[in-house]
Order: C-alpha cells, then sequence, then structure tokens
C-alpha cells in the first residue's frame, strides 16, 4: 500500500485537474463535452455504488432503481409541474434517497444471494411500473422534451458549455462529500463490517444500522446522479431503471476496482467510452457487453486494477 | 363466476410454469449455491429452439424434447467451463451469468427477430373443452396436468432416489459428501443442466400460450426471483407454492390493474420479506 500523497503533490494534482475541467469546453467538439458529461455523471452513479459494494460488501443489483426514480421524479417535475431545478433536483434526490430507505428497509433483511434477489426485484417492480403506468411515464417511450436547468442566472444553462460546468460542480461536491464519509469514521466502521460482520458485532457496533444509512447514501447519489443524467438527455426511459443500468454500473465498479471511490469513476469513464466507440461501429452492443461481462469474470473479477497487481506479483514473483 | 374460475385456472397454469422455472433455480442454488442470473434466458432459448423444431417437422412433442435437452446441453457446457472455476466465488458467478443473459439475450435478437412469435398448439389439445357449465382450453389444463406431475417426478426424484439422496447430502455437507465418495463434481453438472432443462421445458410449454419474444428472458428471471423470495431458496415445496401465488397474483394484476401488474406481486413480496426474510420454506 502506498502512504497518503504529499500535501503539495495533492495540491498540484488538484490545481491540473481544475484546469484540465476548466479548460474542456473549448478544447472539445458539442458532441464530445456532451460525451464527457456523460462520463462526469456515470462516475459519480459508479463512486455511489462503490459505497455500498465496495466499502460495506453488499452487492446489489439493483442500484439503477434509485437513478431511474430520481431521473422520472426530476423529469416530471420539471416538465409537468414546470418546477425549475433548485426544487425539482432535491425533490429527485429526496425521492431516490425514501426509495432507497424503503427498499433498504426490507433488502437488507437478507443477505448474500438473497439480498441479490431481492434488489434485483425491488428495482424491476420499478421498471414495471415505469413501462406500464403509461399515463404518468409515457410507458416505453419515455419521457421527451424535459427541459434543461434554469438557475435564473444570466446565462442559460440550455448552452453546452455552462451546463457542463454545472454538472462538474455538483459532481465534485459530491465527490468531495463521498470522500468525506469514506474517510470518516462511519466510513471505518463500514469498511469494518465488509471484512467481518460478526466481529463489528461484538465491538459493539450496530451493523445493521450502518449497513442501512450505507445503503440510503449510495441510493440518495445515485439519485443524484440520475437526475444530472436527465438533464443532459432531456429524457427518460424505462431504461434508467432497467437490471441492464444496475448490471452497467456494477461493471463499472469492478473494472476500476471496487472500494476505492476513484477507481470505479475512472471505470466509468472507460466504460462511457467503450459504449461510445462500439455502439458506433455496430448495434451488436449488448452481446459484446455481455462478452465483457464473462471476460471480466474470468480474468479481472478485482478489476483492472487488481489484474495489474496480479500481473506484476506473477512477474516478481512474490 | 365464470370469469372467476376462468381467471384462477389461467393464474394456476402460469404459476405451473413458473414453478418449473423456480424448481430450476432453487436445484442450482441449492447444491452450488450459485444465484443463475442466466436462468431467464434458458426459458427464452428453449421457447426460440422449440418453434425452430415445430417449424420444422411440426412435432410439438420433439419441439419439447429437443428444446429442452439443447438448453440443457448449454448448460452443461457453461458449468462445466464458465462457473465451477468460482465455486463459492459470489461476484465472479454475478459477472459471468450477467454476462451470459446479456449474449443470449442479444442472441435471440440476432437470430430470431425483434418480433414476437407464436409457437402453435399441439394439435391433441388445440381446443377447448367443457367442464360443466365451463369452456376451458384444454391446453392450459394440460399445463397444469403436467406441472403436477414434474412435481412429483421432482420430489421423487429428490426423496425417493439414490440421485436424490446424494444432492441431499452435497447440499447439507458438500466436504463430506465427497469424502464419502460421492462425485460432487458430477452432481453439480447435472443439476446445473436439470435446472436449466426445467427452464427450457417451461420456455417451450409456455410458447403457445405467452408466445415467444425479446424481453421474456429478462421478465420471467424476475418472475422466477420473486418466486423463490416468497418460496425459499433451495425448496421444492417453496418452488410450487411461491408459482402458484406468483401466477394467481400476475394474472389478477394484469386483469384487473394493467398499469401496475407488476406491482400486485411486489405486494406479497413486502409481506414475506417483512415477515420470513427467507421465505416461506427457505432455511436460513
Amino acid at each position: 500500500m502506498t502512504g497518503p500523497l504529499p500535501w503539495r503533490a495533492l495540491a498540484a494534482i488538484s490545481v491540473v485537474a481544475v484546469s484540465i475541467s476548466l479548460a474542456l469546453p473549448y478544447l472539445l467538439t458539442p458532441y464530445y463535452l456532451g460525451l464527457v458529461v456523460k462520463m462526469i455523471i456515470f462516475a459519480l452513479f459508479a463512486m455511489s455504488f462503490d459505497l455500498l459494494i465496495g466499502y460495506t460488501g453488499m452487492a446489489s443489483l439493483g442500484h439503477a432503481a434509485y437513478f431511474g426514480i430520481a431521473a422520472y421524479a426530476t423529469g416530471l417535475l420539471a416538465l409537468r409541474l414546470e418546477w425549475n431545478v433548485w426544487l425539482a433536483l432535491p425533490a429527485g434526490v429526496l425521492i431516490a434517497a425514501i426509495t432507497a430507505a424503503l427498499f433498504g428497509l426490507l433488502a437488507l433483511r437478507a443477505r448474500g444471494s438473497y439480498f441479490l434477489m431481492i434488489t434485483l426485484a425491488l428495482s424491476q417492480v420499478l421498471w414495471g411500473v415505469a413501462f406500464g403506468w403509461r399515463s404518468l411515464t409515457g410507458g416505453e417511450d419515455g419521457l421527451p422534451d424535459v427541459p434543461r436547468p434554469d438557475l435564473g442566472l444570466p446565462w442559460s444553462l440550455a448552452d453546452d458549455t455552462p451546463f457542463y460546468y454545472f454538472v462538474v460542480f455538483i459532481v465534485g461536491v459530491g465527490t468531495l462529500l463521498l470522500i468525506r464519509i469514506v474517510s470518516s469514521p462511519f466510513g471505518h466502521a463500514l469498511r469494518g463490517i465488509r471484512e467481518s460482520e460478526t466481529r463489528m458485532l461484538a465491538l459493539g457496533y450496530n451493523v445493521w444500522r450502518y449497513k442501512f444509512v450505507a445503503f440510503v447514501l449510495a441510493g440518495t447519489f445515485a439519485g443524484l446522479a440520475g437526475c444530472l443524467y436527465v438533464y443532459l438527455n432531456r429524457y427518460v426511459s424505462p431504461g434508467y431503471v432497467h437490471v441492464v443500468m444496475s448490471a452497467e454500473v456494477l461493471l463499472m465498479v469492478v473494472l476500476g476496482g471496487a472500494g476505492t471511490l476513484f477507481g470505479p469513476a475512472i471505470g466509468a469513464v472507460l466504460f462511457v467510452w467503450l459504449e461510445n466507440m462500439i455502439s458506433s461501429y455496430t448495434e451488436r452492443w449488448l452481446m459484446l457487453l455481455g462478452l465483457v461481462y464473462v471476460l471480466v469474470g474470468m480474468f479481472a473479477p478485482n478489476g483492472l486494477t487488481g489484474l495489474v497487481r496480479d500481473l506484476l506479483n506473477r512477474r516478481t514473483g512474490s | 363466476m365464470t370469469f372467476w374460475v376462468l381467471q384462477i385456472l389461467n393464474g394456476i397454469s402460469f404459476g405451473m410454469l413458473l414453478f418449473l422455472l423456480a424448481a430450476g433455480l432453487s436445484l442450482i442454488y441449492g447444491l452450488l449455491k450459485i444465484l443463475n442470473l442466466t436462468h431467464g434466458s434458458f426459458y427464452l432459448l428453449g421457447g426460440y429452439v422449440g418453434l425452430v423444431v415445430v417449424h420444422a417437422t411440426g412435432s410439438f412433442i420433439l419441439a419439447v424434447l429437443i428444446g429442452s435437452l439443447a438448453i440443457a446441453l448449454i448448460g452443461i457446457v457453461m458449468e462445466r467451463v464458465f462457473l465451477r472455476r468460482f465455486h463459492l466465488q459470489e461476484m465472479p458467478q454475478v459477472l459471468l451469468t450477467f454476462g451470459f443473459l446479456f449474449i443470449f439475450s442479444d442472441f435471440a435478437i440476432l437470430m430470431w427477430g425483434a418480433d414476437p412469435q407464436t409457437m402453435p398448439k399441439p394439435e391433441l389439445f388445440g381446443s377447448s373443452i367443457q367442464i360443466g357449465p365451463f369452456v376451458y382450453p384444454s391446453y392450459r389444463l394440460f399445463i397444469i396436468g403436467f406441472g403436477l406431475v414434474v412435481a412429483a417426478l421432482l420430489w421423487w426424484l429428490q426423496e425417493g432416489t439414490r440421485f436424490g439422496a446424494m444432492i441431499r447430502a452435497g447440499v447439507d455437507d458438500e466436504e463430506t459428501a465427497r469424502a464419502m465418495g460421492i462425485n460432487v463434481s458430477l452432481l453439480f453438472t447435472l443439476v446445473f443442466a436439470l435446472g436449466a432443462f426445467l427452464a427450457a421445458l417451461g420456455g417451450v410449454m409456455g410458447g403457445p400460450i405467452f408466445g415467444v419474444y425479446p424481453g421474456a428472458d429478462f421478465e420471467i428471471l424476475l418472475l422466477g426471483f420473486v418466486v423463490v423470495i416468497i418460496g425459499g431458496l433451495g425448496s421444492l415445496k417453496g418452488a410450487l407454492a411461491g408459482g402458484l401465488l406468483v401466477g394467481l397474483l400476475d394474472n389478477f394484476g394484469k386483469v384487473f390493474f394493467p398499469e401496475f401488474a407488476l406491482f400486485t406481486i411486489f405486494a406479497p413480496m413486502v409481506v414475506i420479506l417483512a415477515v420470513r426474510p427467507t421465505g416461506l420454506f427457505g432455511r436460513e
């Protein structure tokens, strides 16, 4: 393990990262800027899931539920009630948190394979509602023409560049909060639960409560990502809640290396890039995606970082 | 009155198909401890292979046999080549079975297109029959009878045969079973193949009623999960009870609240989870 970076290095890295992110709109075409925004949003989504799977050791197969329900809530509020972003976005996040709390109450009664099944089943029920309740959700067609947020500022977020800064700002704040959470005593307790629940129980921790809070927090941040994604695409469809979406965020986290927060963010960037590249060549994206799952499952279940580490270890013979 | 009787029969016949599916899920989980996310794909591929056979030979019986056996073969390959290296490793198992779910799902669209297809009923059960005041499609009654026969056979297999005794030994204590000279490795493959066989059987048998269409794999996987959440993983009784319950609820849900069809199975799942998180007949 490497120790913490010296603060000078950290400061230098942050300055470079911030400058690059500020300059990007002037370096990229609108199309690629949109792609970058998508990457950033999915990075937040993947980090939210990492809190659950990487830090607490709870693999859920229904994390898209919170992403999707927040997206629907924000989309509907913005579209039907014409709520502005100051109201619609927090409302979407709140609904994701409430949903995560309700689902958490049910799913956390079980563990292991039951937990997997229950989270998948609960999220698919939401998908069923999104698909079936045509009068509210538009069914299969989804909700088109969700307006871009209007902050009441002199420049409009309907333009790609200000919207990019808006997303960078929100995801930046979200990331800082997530870093704060995982490095707090609470975050350390979560890692303790991941390693050994019984030990944490013996130490007097209320394990259930920690898991529940982690579950709700993960859902809340996923919801934030979902809200941003509606504003990016200006569109919601049942695909946002579908199990394929849950599986995709799982792959992002596993690819990047669970339990590192930044790994999953990189996994998300990689995933979105891969998806974009492959989809432009072939319609068989789902099949190739399946192949990636099989390959990752076979050869890199600890992610690309784990794979590299294994290869290095083998070479040095340690 | 007629309406209720017919709808209840519809629900039970669908429940029998769900039983076939959930029994396989349960058997596989019970012994191999794998949550098989590819299970819905076995159902779907079974349906499609069955269709191909029906179109080629005109024989429904051949469709059932070849469809189920072909998918059992896929199951054997999946277990032998891929899953067995990751015994008791949850994450690789989830990734692999997810991967195959996606691959098969897209493969089916590539091969058979995105349009729903209908499977002709077997000639013997092509018409409706009259029982007292009710007229009812005989094929659905046949499915109910068939499901009961399969349930009885599975129960006999598990409780009354040497093979079943070996499975039970493997479920209870794998290490000891191995030490006693039971070929657990072979048992794993056979049970996985049997699970795939049952799911595909459901797919072919369900074809004449529900058709064969893209997306059925995800839909049926969800219903299968709900059945085992309610009935309990690893329990045949649970698969039957859960299957019938979910079949009935799903049917009435679709009749009364078409917009919230999935919500009607959600409610009982919540109740069961609140009262018995391991399902009606599950064990911890």
